[in-house]
């Protein structure tokens, strides 16, 4: 069973809202490496879940197995109320994919990409047609609409995966790992692009490797590790799974340092002598910050370098994840 | 909309993706058209002459161009077919082949749809290469209209039964490189047949190689048909070859499509 396991959110009154995608056990092995060891899902309709992980974790084989690609060897899931077993097609009506590499067909223009998704639609012509305009003004493609779309740059491509994915007018819609590879200013439009989603009522599956990115979008967020669930919730409750935050004060000179080392002795976590370092466990308050540096003051001490280390989802995730080391840097270095 | 329109919409616009793959990458066609066309010239002007005299009575360089002519459209239709046992497998590792699988289309739609595409391409370089016939100097001894019918559908139908062969090695190739080497027979196979020179003409250890593959009886019963030659036994077998392959080939493909994509 997952080690930590966050209660779920309780709702108040009228019941739990509806299930867009529900699983219970999913099991999938290639082979005798077992990738997925029994995965329990449960996503409310309207929101937005971050299945958070490393390379090879899994998230993939979970989109995968969800999205009707690939059968699971154990365990069942719904998704949009239909059985994935039993009910592929009902499935593959509700749902909109985008998986890690493009689902676009190269050879052929982004328009024309566009009015094969709709004839698969079974749109009428004039509405395929005014669909298809809709979204490539939508997406920004306009200009790029009758150019093949093996020209287009990586987050062209992801744009015009997108708007694919939203021609059915599906009401879950997978996105794996939307961002990888993406430069800073497509990412942030990806978000943008997700964020409307989400206010136009649509479920939205994520993959991610990015914390920030499932911090940023999602309401509830899963980090999966070896092939398990290791936590699941909001990224508020995730963050209480590890210790408070920190101030970490470093100093350059060792006198200063000593000094600072007699001052602060009784609130300290942890000196680091080689680095000339202090870690004060705080939360970050006003309060807490101005009392350390009354003690700094009165000591006559001062530090080369203040910084606050309130716990993020990087933290969480090391934690969880097991990784040998946690890099301690400043949170606007961490990616 | 009930599963039969479902899949005869699905299915034609998969077909029309193909062929506007086709039509935009036209040189891969082409390629595939030069190898025919040359042989014809090569075997009619080079080695008519001596090949004339393979064929028994007093024939020449006319008769054998005309001996030759159903083989070489055969031919054709093998080549053609090596091009779509490398369009299936390039596509299978195209990302959208991945989105086909996530909708609610006509499962068999995206096999459909190149098999159909293939076999108009096929029909297409068979007409461009019977036009080069024509023009240095083929011509079908009185051929009624049924019989040309007849002669378009033996090549639709082989057409058919190639490429549904072809799309199943498409399917179990892992990479373009593969994919053409394993649907190589396709286009040997008739070097093996009655195309250039009469089974009788061959050793005799051969014979059989030559007499028991699918090629022989259809070049045979094309013969027949433009030419007025006997085609006996040949033409039922050449249906049946065709239908067993096609049949086969469809099989095949179907459960290699099934399978979870890695």
């Amino acid at each position: 069973m997952p080690s930590t396991v966050m209660p779920t959110t309780g709702r108040g009154g009228g019941g739990p809202a509806p299930a867009a995608v529900s699983a219970v056990g999913l099991r999938k092995s290639y082979g005798d490496k077992t990738v997925l060891d029994g995965i329990d899902l449960r996503i409310p309709a309207g929101s937005v879940f971050a299945l958070l992980g490393p390379n090879g974790a899994g998230k993939t084989t979970v989109v995968k197995i969800l999205s009707t690609l690939i059968g699971a060897d154990g365990g069942q899931a719904q998704v949009a109320g239909h059985d994935l077993a039993t009910e592929a097609q009902s499935v593959r009506a509700a749902i909109g994919v985008t998986g890690q590499f493009s689902a676009v067909d190269g050879l052929i223009t982004g328009e024309e990409n566009m009015l094969l998704m709709a004839d698969l639609h079974h749109l009428p012509r004039s509405e395929g047609r005014r669909v298809t305009a809709e979204l490539l003004e939508r997406f920004d493609l306009v200009d790029a609409a009758k150019k093949p779309a093996q020209s287009y740059s990586g987050g062209m491509r992801r744009r015009l995966d997108i708007a694919m994915t939203l021609v059915g007018g599906p009401r879950i819609i997978f996105l794996d790992e939307p961002t990888t590879g993406l430069d800073p200013r497509s990412r942030h439009t990806m978000w943008q692009i997700i964020r409307e989603l989400v206010a136009g009522g649509v479920t939205v599956f994520l993959t991610t490797q990015y914390l920030e990115e499932a911090d940023q979008l999602a309401d509830r967020i899963a980090v999966l590790h070896d092939g398990r669930i290791a936590a699941e919730g909001t990224a508020e409750e995730l963050k209480r799974i590890v210790p408070g935050g920190h101030v970490r004060l470093r100093f350059t000179a060792p006198a200063a340092y000593r000094t600072a080392v007699g001052a602060l002795r009784e609130v300290t976590a942890e000196a680091d002598d080689e680095a000339l370092a202090l870690h004060i466990p705080s939360d970050g308050t006003q309060r807490q910050l101005r009392s350390l540096l009354d003690l700094l003051d009165s000591a006559g001490v001062e530090a080369d370098e203040l910084t606050v280390h309130t716990p993020d989802l990087d933290d969480v995730f090391f934690a969880l994840t097991g990784a040998a080391t946690q890099p301690h840097e400043p949170e606007e270095a961490v990616r | 909309m009930n599963s039969l329109s479902l899949a005869v919409r699905d299915s034609s616009t998969m077909l029309r993706r193909n062929l506007l793959h086709a039509r935009r990458y036209p040189s891969m066609t082409l390629n595939l058209l030069l190898t025919p066309v040359v042989l014809l010239l090569l075997f009619v002007y080079i080695f008519g002459d001596v090949m004339s005299a393979g064929i028994g009575g007093d024939a020449d360089r006319s008769a054998y161009l005309a001996y030759l002519v159903p083989g070489v459209l055969l031919l054709t239709i093998g080549g053609t077919t090596i091009g779509s046992a490398v369009s299936v497998s390039v596509d299978m590792t195209e990302g959208i082949i991945a989105r086909f699988r996530t909708m609610a289309i006509h499962r068999g739609s995206v096999l459909i749809g190149h098999v159909v595409g293939s076999v108009v391409q096929c029909v297409m370089s068979v007409v461009l290469v019977g036009a080069v016939a024509v023009a240095i100097g083929f011509r079908s001894t009185d051929a009624t209209a049924l019989e040309w019918l007849l002669a378009l559908g033996l090549l639709v139908l082989v057409s058919l039964a190639l490429t549904w062969i072809a799309v199943g090695m498409g399917l179990s190739s892992p990479n373009a490189e593969a994919a053409s080497n394993n649907a190589m027979p396709l286009m040997i196979l008739p070097f093996l047949s009655s195309a250039f020179v009469p089974v009788e003409q061959m050793p005799g250890w051969f014979r059989p190689v030559a007499e028991y593959q699918p090629f022989t009886p259809a070049i045979e019963t094309l013969r027949g048909l433009l030419l007025g030659s006997e085609i006996g036994h040949n033409g039922w077998l050449a249906v049946v070859w065709c239908v067993a392959l096609a049949a086969l080939g469809h099989l095949w493909s179907r459960s290699l499509f099934a399978r979870d994509p890695k």
